[in-house]
C-alpha cells in the first residue's frame, strides 16, 4: 500500500488578480520612471551629468531644495503635530465626535486650487481676517498672509491636516483601550498612559503618517504659485522643473530636477522609516499570542 | 493609596446604562458588601449579571449611578483608578504588547516613582512567585496564554495592592491550565495575605477558590455565603439552579411543620426542608443529581419510582435519566447499571429535598 502522494503545489490562479495592478504600475509608473531617468542623462548639450551638474551650480535651482524642505518639513510636523492630540481626543466615542471628525475633515474634498482661492479671499490685506482684526482694533498692522512663505505654509497644513488626522485616528483607534485601562490601575494618569502606552504603540504609525504627509507636501505646486512668490521665497523645486519643461522646453533638465526632487523625497522617507525600524511593531491587542 | 486596610465596604452600589429607547437599566442593583482584609471573594454569576460590572466600579474603571465605595473610613469611588492602587487582572490580559515581561510586571513600581534598582529585585520576586523566571525579556506575544496570564497576575500582585481584583482570568486557559493555575491564585493570595475579589462565572471555580461567594442574577445580589453554604443550601431557586441543582419539579403543597414541608406531584410524595417562605400552595422542589441513591424496592419515605430512560457512563458512575409514569425526568447520578427500561426506584434524604416557592 502505498501512501497518497502529496499534491504539489499547484499554481494559485487567486494570483492572476494581481496582473491589471501590475500592469497598471509597470505602464503608468514604472516605465515613465525609468524613460525620465534615461532622459535626465541625455541633456541637450555637455556629457551624461551635465543637468546635475548644472542644477547644483545654478543659484536659482539648488536652492530650491532648501526652499522646499524649509516648507514642506515644517508643515509636516504642524500636520502630524496637530493631528496627534485631537485624534486622541477623538478616540472615545462622543455626542460631536462625528460633528467634529466630518469638520476636520471638509478640506480634504477641496482642491488645492479652491483652498487658494479662498485663502486669497480671507487672508488677503482687506480680507475678512484683516478686516475683522481692525474692525476690533485687535491688530493695526498690515497683514500679509498671502503672496509669501506663510500662505504657501497655511494653505499646506489646511490641505495636510485631514490626511494626518484620518490616518492617525484609524491607528489610535486601532489600540485596544483596555491597555490604558491596566496602566491606570496600575498608578498610571491620563499623561502616563498616553506616554507610555499610546505613544510607544503609535510611534510606527506616526512616522508612516510622517511620511506620507511629507511626500504631499515636497510635491506643493499650485499653492506655491497662487498664494506665494514664485519668484522668490516659495520657488519650490517643482516650480523649477516646471519651468525646464514648460518655458525652456528643456525635458533633460525637468527630468534632472524630477529625479532629484524624488532622491530628496526619498533619503527623508528612507530615514524616518530607519528610525521607525527600532520601534515596537508588532500587534496592539492586548490579547493572547 | 497603598496602604493596608482592614475593611472595603460596598455601599448600595448601582451602576445604570442607557438602554433601548432611552430607558435606563442598572447593570448593578444596590450591591452592600463587607470584604475584611485577606479574604477571597467570588462574585459568580451568569454572563450580564453584573458581576464585571461590580469589578469595574471597585477598579474605578466605570462611574457608580448611586451608593459609595469605603476603604475603611475614606471613600473611594470618587477617586480616579490610578489613585486607588488596586491591583486588577483583566480577562484578555491587558499585557503592554511592546514591553518586555519584566517591563510589563514593574510598570506599576515605575509609575510609582521607584528607581531601577528597587524595581529590579521586586520584578525578580514576582516572576520567581508566578514561576516565571528567565522570562523576563520576551515580549507577551512570545508566551503561551498560561504564562500571559501568570504575568498579567504578576503585574498586578508586585505593587502589593491591598486588593487584587481578577476578571476571569482563567477562562481563555485549558481544562488543565485552568485547575493548575486556580491553586496557583490560591496559593498566592495567602502568601500575599491582602484580600482578592475574583469575577467568574465557573461555580467550581468560586467554590474551590472563595472564602466567601456573591451569586448575582441580573444585577441583583442572590445570595452572599460561604461556599459550602452556597452549594449545600442556595438561598433561592436560581442559586439553587446555577449551583447544580438540575431536578426541579413544581409540586403542590401538602403540609408545613415547622422547617418540614410534604408536597405532591402526580406520581411523586416527599418531605423536604424549606428554603424561603412559601405561598400559595404551589411550590418547586430542588435535588441534586448526585444526591439520590438507587435501590431496588419500593420501600421507604421519599422514594420515588420511575422507568430508567438513558444511562449514560461516566466512570466513577453513571447519569441516569429516570422518568416517572406522568413523565415528569429526573437526572440522577448513582453507582449502579440499570438498563434502559428497568424500574428503578430513587431516594433522597429529607434535608436534600430543597422546597423553594413555585416560579
Amino acid at each position: 500500500m502505498t501512501a497518497p502522494e502529496a499534491p504539489r503545489a499547484a499554481f494559485d490562479r487567486v494570483l492572476l488578480l494581481v496582473v491589471p495592478a501590475a500592469a497598471f504600475m509597470l505602464l503608468l509608473f514604472i516605465y515613465p520612471f525609468l524613460y525620465g531617468l534615461a532622459l535626465s542623462f541625455n541633456p541637450k548639450e555637455g556629457g551624461a551629468l551635465a543637468n546635475y551638474a548644472h542644477f547644483f551650480t545654478t543659484d536659482n535651482l539648488w536652492p530650491t531644495i532648501w526652499t522646499t524642505l524649509r516648507l514642506a518639513l515644517p508643515a509636516t510636523l504642524i500636520n502630524v503635530g496637530l493631528a496627534l492630540p485631537i485624534a486622541f481626543k477623538m478616540r472615545v466615542k462622543s455626542p460631536y465626535q462625528r460633528w467634529a471628525t466630518t469638520i476636520l475633515v471638509i478640506p480634504i474634498t477641496l482642491g488645492t486650487v479652491l483652498i487658494a482661492e479662498g485663502m486669497l479671499t480671507y487672508f488677503g490685506p482687506k480680507g475678512w481676517l484683516a478686516q475683522f482684526l481692525q474692525f476690533f482694533h485687535l491688530y493695526e498692522g498690515s497683514i500679509r498672509l498671502t503672496h509669501n512663505y506663510w500662505g504657501v505654509l497655511i494653505s499646506l497644513v489646511i490641505s495636510g491636516f485631514p490626511f494626518a488626522f484620518l490616518l492617525i485616528l484609524s491607528y489610535i483607534t486601532g489600540i485596544d483601550p483596555v491597555l490604558a485601562r491596566a496602566a491606570s490601575t496600575l498608578g498610571a494618569d491620563p499623561r502616563s498612559q498616553f506616554r507610555h502606552i499610546y505613544l510607544p504603540l503609535l510611534a510606527p504609525g506616526l512616522a508612516m503618517c510622517f511620511c506620507l504627509a511629507f511626500v504631499q507636501a515636497f510635491s506643493v505646486f499650485p499653492s506655491a504659485v497662487l498664494l506665494g512668490s514664485p519668484a522668490g521665497p516659495t520657488r519650490v523645486i517643482s516650480i523649477a522643473a516646471y519651468e525646464a519643461a514648460f518655458e525652456q522646453y528643456d525635458y533633460s533638465m525637468a527630468s534632472a530636477i524630477a529625479m532629484i526632487m524624488g532622491f530628496v523625497q526619498l533619503v527623508i522617507v528612507a530615514a524616518v522609516l530607519g528610525a521607525r525600524s527600532l520601534m515596537y511593531r508588532g500587534p496592539v491587542s492586548a490579547g493572547k499570542g | 493609596m497603598d496602604h493596608d486596610f482592614n475593611e472595603l465596604r460596598l455601599d448600595g452600589v448601582t451602576r445604570r446604562f442607557a438602554g433601548a429607547g432611552g430607558l435606563a437599566f442598572a447593570a448593578l442593583n444596590e450591591l452592600t458588601l463587607t470584604i475584611q482584609r485577606g479574604e477571597f471573594i467570588a462574585l459568580l454569576g451568569p454572563s450580564g449579571c453584573g458581576k464585571s460590572t461590580a469589578l469595574n466600579c471597585i477598579a474605578g474603571l466605570m462611574q457608580l449611578s448611586g451608593g459609595s465605595i469605603w476603604l475603611d473610613s475614606t471613600r473611594i469611588d470618587t477617586l480616579p483608578p490610578e489613585k486607588r492602587g488596586f491591583g486588577m487582572v483583566f480577562q484578555n490580559y491587558a499585557l503592554f504588547p511592546h514591553m518586555t515581561v519584566a517591563r510589563n510586571i514593574g510598570f506599576g513600581l515605575k509609575m510609582r516613582g521607584l528607581s531601577d534598582a528597587n524595581v529590579a529585585p521586586r520584578v525578580a520576586h514576582a516572576l520567581q512567585l508566578v514561576q516565571l523566571t528567565g522570562q523576563e525579556h520576551k515580549l507577551p506575544g512570545q508566551l503561551s496564554g498560561g504564562q500571559q496570564q501568570r504575568v498579567a497576575i504578576a503585574r498586578a500582585i508586585v505593587i502589593e495592592p491591598p486588593l487584587v481584583l481578577m476578571d476571569e482570568p482563567l477562562s481563555n486557559l485549558d481544562a488543565k491550565l485552568r485547575i493548575e493555575t486556580r491553586a496557583e491564585i490560591r496559593r498566592i493570595h495567602k502568601e500575599l495575605g491582602r484580600s482578592t475579589i475574583y469575577v467568574t462565572h465557573d461555580q467550581d471555580e468560586a467554590l474551590s477558590l472563595a472564602d466567601r461567594i456573591v451569586v448575582m442574577k441580573d444585577g441583583v445580589v442572590q445570595q452572599i455565603a460561604a461556599p459550602h453554604d452556597v452549594y449545600a443550601q442556595p438561598a433561592n431557586l436560581h442559586v439553587a439552579r446555577f449551583m447544580g441543582y438540575r431536578n426541579v419539579v413544581e409540586v403542590a403543597i401538602e403540609r408545613e411543620s415547622g422547617e418540614r414541608v410534604t408536597v405532591s406531584g402526580p406520581d411523586i410524595c416527599l418531605t423536604g426542608v424549606r428554603k424561603q417562605p412559601l405561598a400559595d400552595g404551589r411550590a418547586c422542589i430542588a435535588m441534586r443529581p448526585e444526591e439520590f441513591t438507587l435501590g431496588a424496592d419500593p420501600g421507604g419515605s421519599n422514594t420515588i419510582s420511575g422507568r430508567v430512560d438513558n444511562v449514560e457512563y461516566c466512570g466513577r458512575d453513571s447519569l441516569i435519566d429516570v422518568v416517572t409514569a406522568s413523565g415528569t425526568r429526573l437526572y440522577v447520578r448513582a453507582n449502579g447499571a440499570p438498563q434502559a427500561g428497568d424500574t428503578v426506584y430513587v431516594h433522597i434524604p429529607v434535608e436534600r429535598t430543597l422546597v423553594y416557592p413555585h416560579e
